[in-house]
């Protein structure tokens, strides 16, 4: 009876501590990332190659997604809008929702979907069929070569691709809102230029995504780094980014909202 | 894949990346339109400013001339320092008013410079000396009870 309880307890502990562990490993993992990121930037073909994998192949799952995103807003946007009269406040309500929140969020959500897992599973399977080893062997720090590119590659382009999606959600809600309802064309655009801010709403937008750039990045290269050297291992840590990243960047974004956005 | 297409991608990438950023700059945000000229400022006491808040453009004749950089309570005299900045292109005479305006029925709340014959102007730096406070709706409310309540009594 009393063993059943302490080996519970035990347990609880030690579940609580190889997080706490986790964690302190992935703290010093990203400091040697940055302490060993100088050759991604001297050899700076090895981080544009990363961008092509994790930036350019993104693009059209950001674009069309984004796309599809605004002309949903447009049309509930228009719905809720033209009961109280104003329906001309629509490319407020679009631009608004989309430079503040949709735009980082959303788009952080799917690059860690597509571009975070593809990274932990590169380097899982690198650490699996001990090519990281190989590497140490030839007096290669693997971090410096691999991991770091990967990381920096993620940091520049998500707030590119955010701004991507934001850009192409505002298209569609025009396309909906002014094409296809006929919302007047002139005070969609004077309204939404009378009310986004350029510091309070696009840099704090793109500050956002940097953020969720950083944050899925660091995920995504630590998993696959730390994942066990097996098919299964690789698997779940492949999953085990993109629950971890996508949790995380909620989170950090009700912080960095309360922050940005307080009173105003 | 060789290099040259991969730089070409990337090249692309970053390139369109950037133009949306511009686009939300000058497109959606009001970059274009800030005012990064040359300002001066004015000051202004009101009772109430009602739902006034910074960054709110100051029109004259509904032209945005400026806009409001800062709100105080002067612990005082219990008013509130309204401090406007003002495109130095534009000079007002001594008896301007300054009203808290409502723009639409639901719209932001701006400040309104009604402009007198004074031929001084104002110097930059100096309070604007006649101003009317915002309109408060339950104020508003209260008084037409009031006078309502106050007809019916004379009928009597």
């Amino acid at each position: 009876m009393l063993d059943r309880a302490t080996s519970a307890l035990r347990g609880l502990g030690s579940r609580v501590t190889s997080r706490i562990w986790r964690l302190g490993f992935a703290s010093r993992f990203l400091l040697a990332t940055l302490l060993y990121s100088g050759t991604s930037f001297r050899r700076f073909f090895l981080t544009i190659r990363e961008i092509y994998f994790t930036g350019v192949l993104s693009l059209i799952i950001i674009l069309v997604s984004g796309l599809f995103v605004g002309m949903v807003l447009g049309l509930q946007g228009y719905d809720t809008l033209q009961r109280y009269g104003s329906s001309e406040a629509l490319g407020i309500l679009v631009a608004l929702s989309l430079v503040r929140e949709l735009g980082p969020v959303v788009s952080a959500l799917l690059f860690a979907s597509r571009a975070g897992s593809a990274i932990t599973a590169e380097i899982g399977l690198m650490k699996a069929t001990e090519q990281l080893s190989a590497m140490e062997m030839m007096a290669v720090n693997p971090i410096a070569r691999v991991v770091a590119p990967r990381f920096w590659a993620g940091v520049i382009s998500m707030p590119l691709l955010a701004a991507l999606f934001s850009a192409m959600g505002i298209f569609g809600g025009y396309l909906v809102g002014v094409v296809l309802i006929g919302v007047d064309e002139g005070s969609f655009w004077s309204q939404m230029q009378a009310s986004v801010d350029f510091r309070e709403d696009i840099v704090n937008g793109v500050i956002k995504s940097a953020v969720f750039g950083i944050i899925v990045s660091w995920i995504a290269v630590f998993e696959g780094y730390d994942s066990e050297p097996t098919a299964e291992g690789v698997s779940g840590a492949t999953t085990r980014t993109v629950v971890t990243s996508s949790l995380a960047i909620l989170a950090a974004d009700f912080i960095l909202t309360a922050f940005m956005f307080r009173g105003a | 894949m060789n290099r040259m297409t991969l730089d070409l991608w990337v090249g692309i990438f970053v390139a369109i990346g950037l133009g949306a950023l511009l686009f939300l700059a000058l497109k959606v945000g009001n970059l274009s339109s800030a005012n990064t000229g040359e300002t001066y400022v004015l000051k202004a006491n009101f009772d109430n400013i009602g739902g006034l808040k910074v960054r709110a453009p100051v029109k004259s004749a509904g032209v945005v001339v400026g806009r409001v950089g800062d709100i105080r309570l002067d612990a005082d005299r219990y008013e509130a320092v309204v401090t406007m900045n003002i495109s130095s292109q534009f000079m007002f005479p001594r008896d301007t008013f300054a009203k808290i305006r409502t723009s639409g029925l639901l719209g932001e709340q701006y400040i309104g410079l009604a402009v007198g014959g004074d031929t001084e102007l104002i110097k930059p730096g100096e309070a604007v000396k006649k101003t009317e406070s915002a309109m408060v709706l339950e104020d508003l409310v209260g008084q037409f009870l009031f006078n309502k309540a106050s007809e019916g009594n004379d009928k009597k």
